[in-house]
């Protein structure tokens, strides 16, 4: 199963990379060369994704990755890029590492959620612990120091994560 | 054929990286000089892309795809140097 | 009319670069600095990305000439593997920090610490 989706996501990467070879299409040479090396690169690479590999294949999650990205994710970076803006031109901190009780089921939520929380305004993941559901966040200005939920940090981004990670 | 606009916002974004290098040189700890190579990695990312719209050469954009990926794993190895090994 | 929108995404990309890289020398510690690195260098490299793409888009349409679709093509994966990677890379880079004994400068909580030193006992 894993070396079906190998091939099949290193196979589109070959395709983007080669693009405009013969007119705007592929030659015929650049195909072959492309599943040669797509069949090398999922058979080195069967044992690695494991199981729920079948996740890379539902075109729902593929929309909701590009959703996602384009909209709140992009909106948060312009918040916290203006936001980091105005603290290096003033230069008014107040850091300090807060515990976020996070509920989140399995790794590919978390990585999801600390991306996205390391993006966006003023936060900054430093650990995420599974074990005791929670990740540890360097905020540049501490609002509330021991926060209930990921609200305050993250906004809409739990719930976006929990989806999209399932 | 040199687009003058891009080659200038290459310039400009070189200086940062000049920036970034006085981080490396004076960084009193070992993590503040990391992070200042962190920074020169991305902003060279930046600067390759805007040479290759400069000089019209896809070339330099797909040594910028190879630099990104490996500056990620030199900066892993240094931080799993830093914490002292795989734990 | 589509110089002007090169020109504005470029400027976009000089400010928030130089804003990374000053950010650099404002800060008192590594992880406010992490905060500036981080941020301002990915979100400037974005506009620099798109520029070049609407470049290489606009040129395509006037010289039909396939390396220009090469151009875009090859940028947009550049800044994929460059999105990927640089808040993994940063999240590596805090906890390396912290592990080794660095320790955030003007802290008004540091939770992390504790926990370390529970672990400890």
């Amino acid at each position: 199963m894993s070396f079906i989706i190998v091939f099949m996501w290193s196979f589109v990467l070959w395709l983007v990379l080669t693009a405009g070879t013969k007119g705007m299409l592929w030659s015929a040479e650049e195909l072959v060369a492309g599943v040669v090396f797509s069949l090398i690169v999922g058979y080195a690479t069967r044992n690695i994704i494991g199981e729920k590999a079948d996740r890379f294949l539902s075109p729902s999650k593929w929309v909701g990755f590009v959703v996602y990205s384009l909209g709140p994710l992009f909106w948060g970076m312009t918040k916290a890029n203006l936001d980091v803006a105005y603290r290096v031109i003033t230069g008014k901190i107040k850091p300090g590492i807060v515990r976020v009780p996070v509920d989140l089921d399995n790794d590919a939520q978390y990585t999801i959620l600390s991306n996205s929380i390391t993006l966006t305004p003023g936060t900054l993941t430093i650990d995420a612990c599974p074990e005791e559901k929670a990740l540890y966040v360097h905020w540049i200005y501490v609002r509330d120091e021991y926060p209930e939920s990921s609200e305050p940090i993250s906004g809409s981004f739990e719930k976006w994560a929990r989806r999209l990670g399932r | 054929m040199i687009a003058p606009v891009f080659f200038y916002s290459a310039l400009i974004v070189m200086i940062g990286a000049f920036l970034s290098v006085l981080r490396v040189l004076f960084g009193p700890t070992v993590p503040d000089r990391v992070v200042g190579v962190d920074t020169l990695n991305t902003l060279i990312v930046a600067g390759m892309v805007l040479l290759g719209a400069a000089y019209d050469r896809t070339i330099y954009i797909d040594i910028a795809i190879v630099y990104a990926l490996l500056s990620y794993i030199g900066t892993l190895a240094i931080a799993r140097y830093l914490q002292g090994g795989l734990e | 009319m589509i110089e002007y929108v090169i020109y504005a995404f470029l400027a976009i990309n000089i400010i928030f670069n130089l804003l990374g890289s000053f950010s650099l020398h404002r800060f008192p510690d590594v992880y406010t600095r992490l905060h500036g690195a981080t941020k301002c260098t990915t979100f400037g490299t974005i506009f620099a990305v798109l520029a070049v793409v609407t470049h290489a888009l606009y040129r395509l349409k006037v010289t039909g000439d396939p390396k220009y679709l090469q151009m875009a093509l090859h940028s947009g994966v550049a800044l994929v593997a460059l999105l990927l990677t640089n808040p993994t890379g940063a999240h590596a880079i805090a906890k390396a920090a912290h592990l080794s004994g660095v320790k955030p400068a003007k802290a008004v909580i540091d939770a992390y610490e504790e926990k370390l030193r529970g672990e400890a006992q």
